[in-house]
């Protein structure tokens, strides 16, 4: 059983028909969420082409995420960075079996919609893309394909659920190679469910409607939430892994999978170093395994990586306030 | 020492779903068991009964190779402990597997249950679907099915026995101590398909 907290039951993207007198219906909660819980313990990989996206199948990640450009070099190319060629998409999706995601732009209905009818696995509406829309995100409701957001707080990521996200994963500083903003912000999630929890343990409805207010969401979902102590959609962590050891630290903060943008491709050793990521993923808990799989990989090969601190560009803040 | 012992294969997946649904089975049943994450061979080798949960059987199967889970895997199930096989876990148990779009793939598989699979079989996820669906050789008239990227049975051979279809497609069958579905029952709340199961483990032992 997973949790359906902040479920819209009526929503639009719910799709019934009849094949053959039986009730057959597409799109709910439990097949939305449903199919972020079969990533979980896994790794989502950042791919620009076909060969890439094969070389993260065989190195045992659990889906792919088709960019035009890897987020690093989205940071360096500047102007507007947009959602993939359909036909890369497609192409992809034609020479792997595992699950196919594609980014579209904050707010931007028609590229979403262009994307589940190109029959993607899942949309992730993405800072790494120019925001469409500054003030709204997508009503996600509407669509049969799932979706995942990003967020660097809890309050973030309760307003992206109720909009219909059916799984988040951190912001991070995408394109950077740089894990601690990611650490950041699992880091605020983990002490905020930690507070609302409380709230609830003490019985003092007045707070949990404090934080509603705080949050910008609904009481029911601020309630549902607390009482379960934890996020109530899959939660992975994602902007700036780079190495093993990164992902490994990560899943140690409780998140439930790992997304690895310009991380690989950008290194020189891409195949071994996916490889070492879905390792020490799979193994965090054995830091024993985590060495052997930071073994497999060159430091001197790794994405060179940027101060967070010096950014001209910082993707996270996008759509963070609406 | 508890009465029962299930593991719940632990690579990646949905591997907390169907530990709550198994204890949850237990419970019900009245009956004194743990259930726990296996990851190892020796963790494999110490139960009485496995779940191969749903999730990538690509990965799954790739990275029981690197730890030698494989083996213990394939020796476990040869020497008749009972394992429910779910979704990834019905193509990492079978003879055969091949992609609906892709065809033939070098995946790895456990071999050990004699059924050719087509995966993904009903499309990708935007086509996944939730239907009624009946199992009446288990005594599960109805159970709600969540089908996700689900793969089906295209054929079986001799010792397998069908337990379900869904629109002319196999989607629940059971060879021996082996059973194994299309659809995720530890998305749901109702435990009858684990409960089954684990009163097949608990015959097993006695």
């Amino acid at each position: 059983m997973i949790p359906l907290s902040g479920d819209l039951a009526k929503a639009k993207g719910i799709k019934s028909e009849n094949v053959e007198s039986v009730d057959v219906t597409k799109g709910t909660s439990t097949l939305k969420r449903g199919f972020a819980h079969m990533l979980k313990n896994g790794v989502v990989m950042d791919v620009t082409t076909v060969e890439q996206a094969q070389i993260a199948e065989e190195a045992g990640a659990v889906s792919v995420m088709v960019l035009d450009k890897l987020p690093s070099d989205v940071r360096k190319a500047g102007g507007v960075a947009r959602t993939a060629s359909i036909r890369i998409i497609q192409d992809i999706m034609d020479h792997v079996t595992i699950p196919v995601m594609a980014k579209c732009r904050i707010g931007h209905v028609y590229e979403a919609k262009v994307l589940a009818e190109a029959n993607v696995d899942m949309v992730d509406e993405s800072e790494v893309l120019t925001p469409a829309d500054e003030n709204h995100h997508i009503w996600k409701w509407d669509f049969t394909t799932p979706f995942v957001n990003g967020a660097r707080s809890l309050a973030e990521a309760l307003r992206r659920i109720e909009e219909g996200a059916a799984m988040i994963r951190t912001k991070g500083e995408p394109g950077t190679g740089n894990v601690a903003e990611a650490v950041l912000h699992i880091k605020k999630v983990n002490d905020e469910l930690r507070t609302i929890k409380s709230i609830y343990d003490s019985d003092d409805k007045q707070g949990l409607v404090s934080m509603a207010r705080e949050f910008k969401v609904s009481l029911d979902l601020v309630e549902e939430t607390a009482k379960l102590g934890r996020m109530p959609v899959v939660n992975f962590a994602a902007g700036g892994i780079a190495t093993p050891a990164d992902a490994a630290y990560l899943m140690s903060l409780g998140c439930d999978g790992i997304f690895v943008g310009s991380g690989i491709f950008k290194a020189e050793d891409a195949m071994e170093r996916a490889r070492a990521v879905v390792l020490a993923t799979t193994f965090w808990e054995d830091a024993d395994a985590v060495k052997e799989a930071q073994k497999m990989i060159n430091e001197k090969q790794s994405i060179l990586g940027l101060d967070v601190n010096n950014l001209e560009l910082r993707m996270q803040e996008r759509g963070g306030s609406s | 020492m508890s009465e029962l012992d299930i593991g719940i294969l632990a690579l990646q997946g949905d591997v907390a779903e169907n530990l709550m649904s198994t204890m949850e089975a237990m419970n019900e049943l009245g009956i004194d068991g743990s259930v726990s994450q296996v990851k190892t061979p020796d963790q494999i080798s110490a139960v009485d009964g496995l779940i191969i949960p749903g999730g990538e059987s690509t990965m799954m199967g790739q990275l029981s190779i690197t730890n030698g889970a494989m083996n213990s895997l394939k020796e476990k199930i040869e020497s008749g402990i009972p394992v429910l096989g779910i979704c990834a876990g019905m193509i990492l148990l079978s003879k055969n597997s091949k992609d609906r779009v892709l065809g033939a793939t070098k995946q790895p598989l456990l071999d050990v249950l004699d059924v050719e699979i087509e995966r993904n079989s009903f499309g990708r996820q935007k086509d996944s679907f939730e239907a009624e669906v009946s199992l009446d050789a288990m005594d599960i008239p109805s159970f709600q099915g969540v089908f996700i990227r689900a793969p089906a049975v295209l054929r079986t051979g001799s010792g397998v026995e069908t337990l379900g279809k869904f629109n002319e497609k196999i989607i629940a069958v059971k060879q021996g101590n082996i059973l194994a579905t299309s659809f995720h029952p530890e998305l749901t709340r109702d435990v009858s398909l684990h409960k089954q199961f684990v009163k097949m483990v608990k015959d097993s032992k006695s």
